[in-house]
């Protein structure tokens, strides 16, 4: 039980000064327009990243994960490419993810 | 008068962040009631919710929950917990010049930072949209530890989150994001393609949560980039 408390503890301070670090070191100042430039590429570099990694990627980390989830979301992209918004993309990456697990 | 133009813009902000936010705070709260059950056979009814008011990171608690329970021990469940949530810290950067104010309170603002909400509230070009963040925040945060409460208490009510397919809504959610708001041509793309390919480079060969702060190193493009 020591152990639960002590990861607990430890990961709740350290979870809350990695979120305050960017904020606190790089918030409310003028920025050289180089580092700009980077942050600025920041967003898509780690959006692409997040839908690969939730895509294809195993919950536990260390390995590839090929299952319906890659239906779904293939089936949203398809949708939104169509031209849908994001609650009926999300919906049908939902429901697509579950009929196929289903099915399998 | 124009400070509070501002004030009520922020106030809007907050408010349409918050209606975004409402249909996927029931996710999570089904993600929690999954969290709850599975860490209360490991940890008892109290740990787990203090857990969720804590940390407030889904995929963190599970790492760290999964370690414990495997026998890892504390040092490997904080390490690959930490793992994961190091990804707020080039999200932190990403946000940094968006926000105003002391250093208290930007750090304040930090902690409301989720991947939902912080996604949501890039507005492409590298601005972010710190109140519709906060707003998209709120309503996670109650069914967060509420769900993981309800896990706890109730156990298995739901049963697994899979078999409703509520793994593919976040992953599509950042995909319309990511083609709606960043995939402007050029150098967004370039990054964005850059990112996902060392992501799924990584993925097999490094623990959680590595792939995606390493895909972040793709900004670094951005000193290619010509000024002005």
């Amino acid at each position: 039980m020591t152990e639960v408390w002590l990861t607990i503890g430890v990961l709740a301070v350290a979870t809350a000064t990695i979120r305050a670090s960017g904020p606190v070191l790089l918030g409310g100042r003028d920025l050289p327009p180089a580092l700009r430039g980077v942050i600025a590429l920041i967003a898509p570099a780690l959006l692409a990243a997040l839908v690969v990694v939730q895509t294809l990627g195993a919950p536990e980390g260390g390995e590839l994960e090929l299952d319906a989830r890659i239906a779904g979301v293939a089936a949203a992209g398809g949708v939104l490419a169509l031209g849908a918004t994001t609650l009926p993309v999300v919906a049908v990456a939902a429901l697509v993810t579950a009929l196929v697990r289903a099915v399998l | 008068m124009y400070l509070q133009g501002r004030e009520t813009e922020a106030r809007e902000q907050f408010r349409s962040g918050m209606r975004l936010g409402i249909p996927y705070a029931g996710a999570s709260a089904l993600l929690a009631i999954s969290f709850g059950v599975l860490a209360e056979t490991l940890m008892g009814p109290v740990a787990p919710i203090v857990m969720s008011a804590l940390v407030f990171a889904g995929s963190a608690q599970f790492a760290a929950a999964a370690v414990l329970a495997a026998g890892g021990g504390a040092v490997a469940a904080i390490a690959a917990g930490i793992l994961l949530n190091l990804r707020y810290a080039p999200m932190g950067i990403a946000l940094a010049p968006s926000l105003r104010g002391g250093a208290l309170r930007r750090a304040a603002i930090g902690q409301a930072m989720i991947d939902f909400s912080w996604a949501a509230a890039s507005r492409g070009g590298g601005r972010f949209d710190p109140p519709f963040m906060l707003g998209a925040t709120v309503p996670s945060y109650p069914c967060w530890v509420g769900g993981t409460a309800i896990g706890v208490l109730v156990g298995d009510s739901i049963g697994d989150p899979a078999a409703l397919g509520l793994d593919a809504i976040f992953p599509a959610f950042f995909l319309c994001l990511l083609v709606e708001g960043e995939l402007r041509p050029g150098p967004p793309a370039v990054v964005a393609g850059l990112g996902s390919l060392i992501a799924l480079v990584l993925i097999p060969f490094t623990p959680a949560g590595v792939p995606v702060i390493a895909a972040s190193a793709a900004a670094l493009l951005g000193l290619r980039r010509s000024p002005g």
